[in-house]
């Protein structure tokens, strides 16, 4: 009696405080962590289609791209997130931007802004829109541009690298370690990811 | 002739450096309202401001001009500095606008909102590098803010209200 009475009260304790925890703040100590496994999605395009993570049968793992219009960091980035997808598409890690933002805060981030961006910039891969704000306190993202580049195994779209595309925003000509790139290059090879987290300064998701 | 030359450059310089080390507090103020110097450093330049060891209370707050939630709280920060400057707390305004943006955007900023802190720029591309040696924790997203004495620190990766941030300071005054 006594232990499921223990067990009873560990039960509720552990139900309230995961009930808590989903209301707190996104920190940095939650959401994904390398290794863990991504739960799929379904969020609207800019051409008014769901994408889900499933969607893509060839795909040996995605690139998953937080990201929005008004933050000039990801615009800094824009040119460099369409060459990472013209890149490894092909080779089967697609990018997927998803925009986090609340559009109340941020009009310049709604589904019209984003598909005037698309238009403008000539994006070839998706830009999904966060509604509800529900998937980026999932993956734990903080900012934009926040990067997660996700790997196809047997248990699913598990987390490879989490963080900044390169290690030069201001500059592209002048990176000197291609984070992303990097991490993709060695999933393509089989090889050890060398550097599986990275910072940078981004926008803080609006909420 | 050349000598001479060298002669009054070099007195020159010694009367503008002394100048400025004479200036009390409230003419740098002063100077502030007329004309903000900008200082822009790299991280390595910027360091040693997060580990001084006095018996100041030091806020450093990381902002941008393009950033609303930090622009929002500003002013928070520029009052909480005012209200307790007698209590030994600086503030630093530590700006990480692009530096291609500092003429038409930082400055002005600095000028029409009347900044009376001390504001540093950091131009150093070398996020991955620099970001833990603030906080371990911090992901980038700012506004965010380290509060520190010689004995105990605090980083917080959020914005705040006046309340909300002079409820934090005192944790650190006596």
């Amino acid at each position: 009696m006594k232990t499921i009475k223990k067990t009873a009260f560990v039960l509720i304790a552990i139900f309230m405080l995961s009930a808590f925890a989903n209301k707190t703040f996104v920190g940095p100590n939650h959401g994904y962590h390398i290794g863990d496994i991504a739960t799929d999605f379904s969020l609207e395009n800019i051409d008014g289609k769901k994408v889900s993570l499933s969607d893509y049968k060839k795909a040996k793992g995605f690139i998953v791209v937080f990201t929005c219009n008004t933050c000039p960091y990801a615009v800094a980035y824009e040119d460099r997130v369409e060459a990472l997808n013209k890149k490894y598409a092909d080779k089967g890690y697609p990018v997927i931007a998803i925009m986090p933002n609340n559009t109340d805060v941020k009009p310049g981030d709604n589904m019209e802004a984003m598909k005037a961006r698309a238009k403008a910039k000539g994006f070839t891969f998706p830009y999904l829109m966060d509604e509800g704000q529900k998937i980026y306190p999932q993956f734990g993202a903080t900012k934009t541009p926040h990067v997660y580049v996700l790997e196809k195994t047997k248990k699913g779209n598990q987390v490879k690298y989490i963080g900044a595309i390169d290690d030069n925003y201001q500059d592209a000509e002048a990176v000197n370690t291609k984070y992303v790139e990097n991490a993709v290059d060695a999933l393509l090879f089989g090889k050890e990811i060398k550097e599986k987290k990275t910072r940078a300064i981004g926008c803080s998701i609006k909420v | 002739m050349k000598q001479l030359s060298y002669l009054i450059f070099i007195g020159l310089l010694m009367v503008s450096c002394n100048n400025k080390s004479n200036k009390t507090n409230d003419e740098l103020v002063f100077n502030n309202a007329e004309e903000k110097e900008l200082e822009i450093f790299d991280f390595e330049k910027f360091e040693p401001l997060l580990h001084k060891n006095d018996e100041t209370v030091y806020v450093i707050n990381f902002w941008a001009t393009w950033c609303a939630p930090c622009v929002k709280e500003l002013p928070h920060f520029e009052t909480l500095a005012k209200n307790y400057k007698a209590k030994n707390v600086e503030l630093i305004l530590v700006s990480l606008d692009f530096p291609k943006k500092y003429e038409t955007k930082l400055k002005p900023f600095i000028a029409k909102n009347k900044i009376q802190s001390r504001v540093i720029a950091i131009n150093d591309v070398d996020f991955n590098a620099w970001l833990p040696k603030v906080n371990k924790d911090w992901t980038g997203a700012i506004p965010a803010t380290l509060i520190y004495t010689k004995d105990k620190r605090e980083f917080y990766e959020r914005s705040f209200n006046y309340k909300e941030l002079e409820t934090e300071l005192k944790q650190f005054l006596n």
